[in-house]
C-alpha cells in the first residue's frame, strides 16, 4: 500500500465520525520505484491531505517533506522529488491500518490492505 | 478536412465512438465541433468506409495509430463507381496536394484492399498498372515505401459479409495517413496471460474501453471491480496510473502463487504495476469524507450474475433481516472471514455511479458494461442515468440469441453535491421499478440460461412479434 491509497482511505466503521487518518503499523517497509510524472502529481496535490502524507511518511521512515506546503512549491523539482517518493514509492507491505476512533485494526499483507468489515460493523 | 476511414469489419458499434473519444485526446475544444461523418454514395451505415472531418493530417494519423478499429486512414485522391470515373476523379485531384507524394527522391508502394470480394494477384497487378496516369516519380518500394497509396474496392453484388448490400460498387484511391496497430492484440491476447479468471477482459475490448477512457501519462484509472487487472493493463499500455479494488482478497493478494497474481500480469508485460490494489466493498467504500474529484476514469465490467455474481458485505441472513448481526468475539477479530451476500446489478449500478459521480474529475468518464436482455426487442432499452452525467457512447456487443452486453461511455458535465445525490437515488428507484425487474437478482443468470422450452411456451407471442422484426444481423460480427 501506497502513501496515495492512506491518504484517500479512512475506516467506515458504522458509527465512526472521524475515521481518518488511519495510524500506520509497519511491519516491513519497502521502497518501489515509480516514474515519475509531474502532470499527475500537479493534479494529485491539491487532493492531498498534506499533515496526514507528512505524518504517515515519517512512520515509514521517511522525514524529507515539509510541515506546511505552498502550491508554489510544485514548481521545484526537488519537491516534486520529495512529493513523488513519498506519495508513490514507499510501500507498506506488512503492516495494519488503525481506525483512530475504534482502534480496529485493517491487515495489510502482501501490499494489500484489506478493508472490508465484520458483519457486526456493517 | 474530410478523410476516409475503412475500418475493421467487427464491433460495429464501436467504430465510431472509438474515433469520436479518440478525437478529444487530439483536438481543441472547436474543432471537435467539427468533427463529422459522412457515408460514401448509397453505403449502408455499416459500411466499412467512412469519412470523416478532422482539423488536420496530423491529428487523424494520431487518431488512427492509436486506434484499435481504424484499419486505415487515408487522404483521398479519387473515388467512383467504375475505373473511368476513379481516373477523371484522380485527375481533377489537385496537383499540388498529389504532387509532393510523387517527387523523384521518394519511395512508393501501391497495395490493393478489397471489401467483399477477392481479386486475384492477377487483377491486382494490372489495376495497378493502370495507374500510369499518376505521374509516379519515386522508386518502388515494398518493404519500408515513404509513402503507401492503396486501391480499394467494394462490389455491389448481394449481401455483404452479413450486411444488407451495399448498393452502388465503389472504388477508392488514397494515401495512407495511418491506422491501428494491432500487433498489441496477440502481444496482450488472454491465452498468453498468466493469471486469469473466469471473466478476464478480452484484450481488443479492454483496449476499446481505455481509449473510450482516455487513458494516457498523468491520468488515474481506478477499477472497482478489479478482479485480474485485465482492463486495468489496457489503461497502464497507454501510461495511466491504474488504481483497483475488488471484495475477493484471494484474487487481488494471492492469486495462483507468487509468480501468478495481478501484479504478474503486469510484470509480464512490463507495464508499471498498479500504484493501488486494495480489498474493499463497492457497497461500502472506505474513502474518507470530503475526498471527491480524484479519478480521471473509472472503466469496469461490473458483475452481471451471468458468469460470476458480486458480493458485498454482510451475510445472506443479514440482509434479509432474518438474523442480527453476528458479534465477532474479540480473540478471533484477526483472522476472521467476514460472510458476504449477493450483490445485484441494480444496486451495483447504483453504487457505481454514485461512486463515480463523487470521484470522478469534472469531465472524467465512466465506461462500463451494461448487459441488455435481447428478448426486450419492443421495449426501448433504458440505461441507467444519473443527474451528474452525459451518455456520449453506447455500443452493443451480441453475447448469445438471448442477452448482449453494452459499452457504455458517460462523462461527468456537473459537481456532485449532496441534493444530487438524493435526487439520483429517487431516479434511480423509478429505473428500478420500471425498467430493470430482470436485473434483480439472478433473474438475468435465469433468462440467459433456462432451457428453450420454457422460454418459448412462455412466450409465444413475443416470438410471433420478434418474427415480425428481424434482428439486424451487422452486429454479430
Amino acid at each position: 500500500m501506497r502513501l496515495l491509497s492512506h491518504n484517500m482511505l479512512s475506516s467506515n466503521i458504522k458509527g465512526v465520525t472521524n475515521g481518518f487518518p488511519l495510524r500506520i503499523e509497519a511491519e516491513k517497509v519497502v521502497v518501489k520505484q515509480v516514474d515519475l510524472n509531474v502532470r499527475f502529481l500537479k493534479n494529485m496535490f491539491p487532493k492531498i491531505e498534506w499533515k496526514a502524507l507528512v505524518e504517515a511518511s515519517r512512520t515509514m521512515g521517511y522525514a524529507e517533506l515539509p510541515e506546511e506546503v505552498e502550491p508554489s512549491k510544485l514548481d521545484s523539482r526537488d519537491f516534486l522529488q520529495k512529493f513523488h517518493h513519498a506519495l508513490l514509492e514507499l510501500v507498506l507491505e506488512e503492516g495494519a491500518l488503525v481506525c483512530p476512533e475504534t482502534g480496529r485494526r485493517f491487515p495489510v499483507s502482501k501490499g494489500i490492505p484489506n478493508m472490508l468489515l465484520h458483519e457486526d460493523e456493517v | 478536412m474530410w478523410y476516409l476511414c475503412f475500418f475493421f469489419h467487427r464491433l460495429l458499434d464501436y467504430r465510431k465512438a472509438e474515433v469520436e473519444s479518440l478525437a478529444q485526446l487530439f483536438c481543441s475544444e472547436d474543432e471537435l465541433n467539427d468533427l463529422q461523418w459522412r457515408l460514401p454514395l448509397h453505403h449502408h451505415q455499416d459500411s466499412p468506409f467512412h469519412f470523416v472531418n478532422l482539423p488536420s493530417q496530423e491529428v487523424a494519423t494520431k487518431i488512427a495509430n492509436r486506434s484499435i478499429l481504424v484499419k486505415g486512414m487515408y487522404e483521398l485522391w479519387g473515388e467512383g463507381g467504375n475505373y473511368e470515373e476513379l481516373e477523371e476523379s484522380i485527375r481533377n485531384y489537385p496537383d499540388e496536394r498529389k504532387l509532393p507524394y510523387l517527387e523523384s527522391d521518394s519511395t512508393f508502394k501501391i497495395n490493393v484492399d478489397t471489401f467483399g470480394k477477392v481479386i486475384s494477384l492477377q487483377e491486382q497487378t494490372q489495376r495497378i498498372q493502370g495507374f500510369n496516369y499518376i505521374p509516379f516519380k519515386g522508386r518502388v518500394n515494398l518493404r519500408n515505401p515513404e509513402h503507401k497509396f492503396w486501391l480499394m474496392e467494394t462490389d455491389d453484388y448481394g449481401a455483404n459479409n452479413g450486411l444488407p448490400p451495399i448498393v452502388e460498387k465503389r472504388i477508392f484511391f488514397g494515401r495512407e495517413i495511418g491506422g491501428a496497430d494491432r500487433k498489441l492484440l496477440p502481444t496482450y491476447q488472454l491465452k498468453s496471460r498468466t493469471y486469469l479468471g473466469p471473466t478476464a477482459m478480452d484484450a481488443e475490448i479492454a483496449f476499446l474501453m481505455a481509449n473510450q477512457a482516455l487513458a494516457t501519462p498523468g491520468k488515474l484509472v481506478y477499477d472497482p471491480f478489479v478482479g485480474t487487472g485485465s482492463i486495468l493493463i489496457a489503461a497502464a499500455h497507454y501510461g495511466a496510473m491504474t488504481m483497483g479494488a475488488d471484495i475477493d482478497i484471494r484474487v487481488v493478494r494471492d492469486g495462483r502463487g507468487p509468480d501468478c497474481n495481478v501484479w504478474s500480469n503486469f510484470k509480464q508485460y512490463g507495464l508499471p504495476m498498479p500504484i493501488a490494489l486494495l480489498r474493499a466493498d463497492n457497497n461500502l467504500p472506505p474513502w474518507r469524507s470530503g475526498l471527491k474529484e480524484v479519478f480521471d476514469a473509472i472503466i469496469c465490467d461490473p458483475p452481471y450474475g451471468v458468469r460470476a455474481g458480486g458480493r458485498k458485505s454482510g451475510g445472506r441472513k443479514l440482509l434479509k433481516g432474518v438474523v442480527g448481526p453476528y458479534i465477532v468475539p474479540d480473540d478471533k477479530r484477526t483472522g476472521h472471514i467476514p460472510s458476504t451476500g449477493a450483490y445485484t446489478l441494480v444496486e451495483c449500478v447504483h453504487d457505481l455511479l454514485d461512486l463515480a459521480a463523487r470521484m470522478l474529475v469534472m469531465g472524467g468518464r465512466l465506461v462500463f458494461f451494461y448487459p441488455v436482455l435481447r428478448e426486450d426487442d419492443n421495449a426501448e432499452t433504458h440505461f441507467p442515468e444519473h443527474p451528474c452525467f452525459k451518455l456520449i457512447a453506447s455500443s452493443e456487443q451480441i453475447l448469445s440469441s438471448r442477452y448482449s452486453r453494452v459499452l457504455l461511455t458517460m462523462v461527468k458535465t456537473s459537481q456532485y453535491t449532496e441534493e444530487v445525490a438524493e435526487a439520483a437515488r429517487i431516479k434511480h428507484i423509478d429505473f428500478k421499478e420500471n425498467h430493470v425487474k430482470w436485473l434483480e437478482d439472478g433473474n438475468l443468470h435465469s433468462a440467459v440460461f433456462s432451457p428453450a422450452d420454457a422460454q418459448l411456451n412462455g412466450a409465444a407471442d413475443a416470438k410471433a412479434t420478434r418474427e415480425a422484426k428481424p434482428k439486424y444481423r451487422g452486429k454479430y460480427v
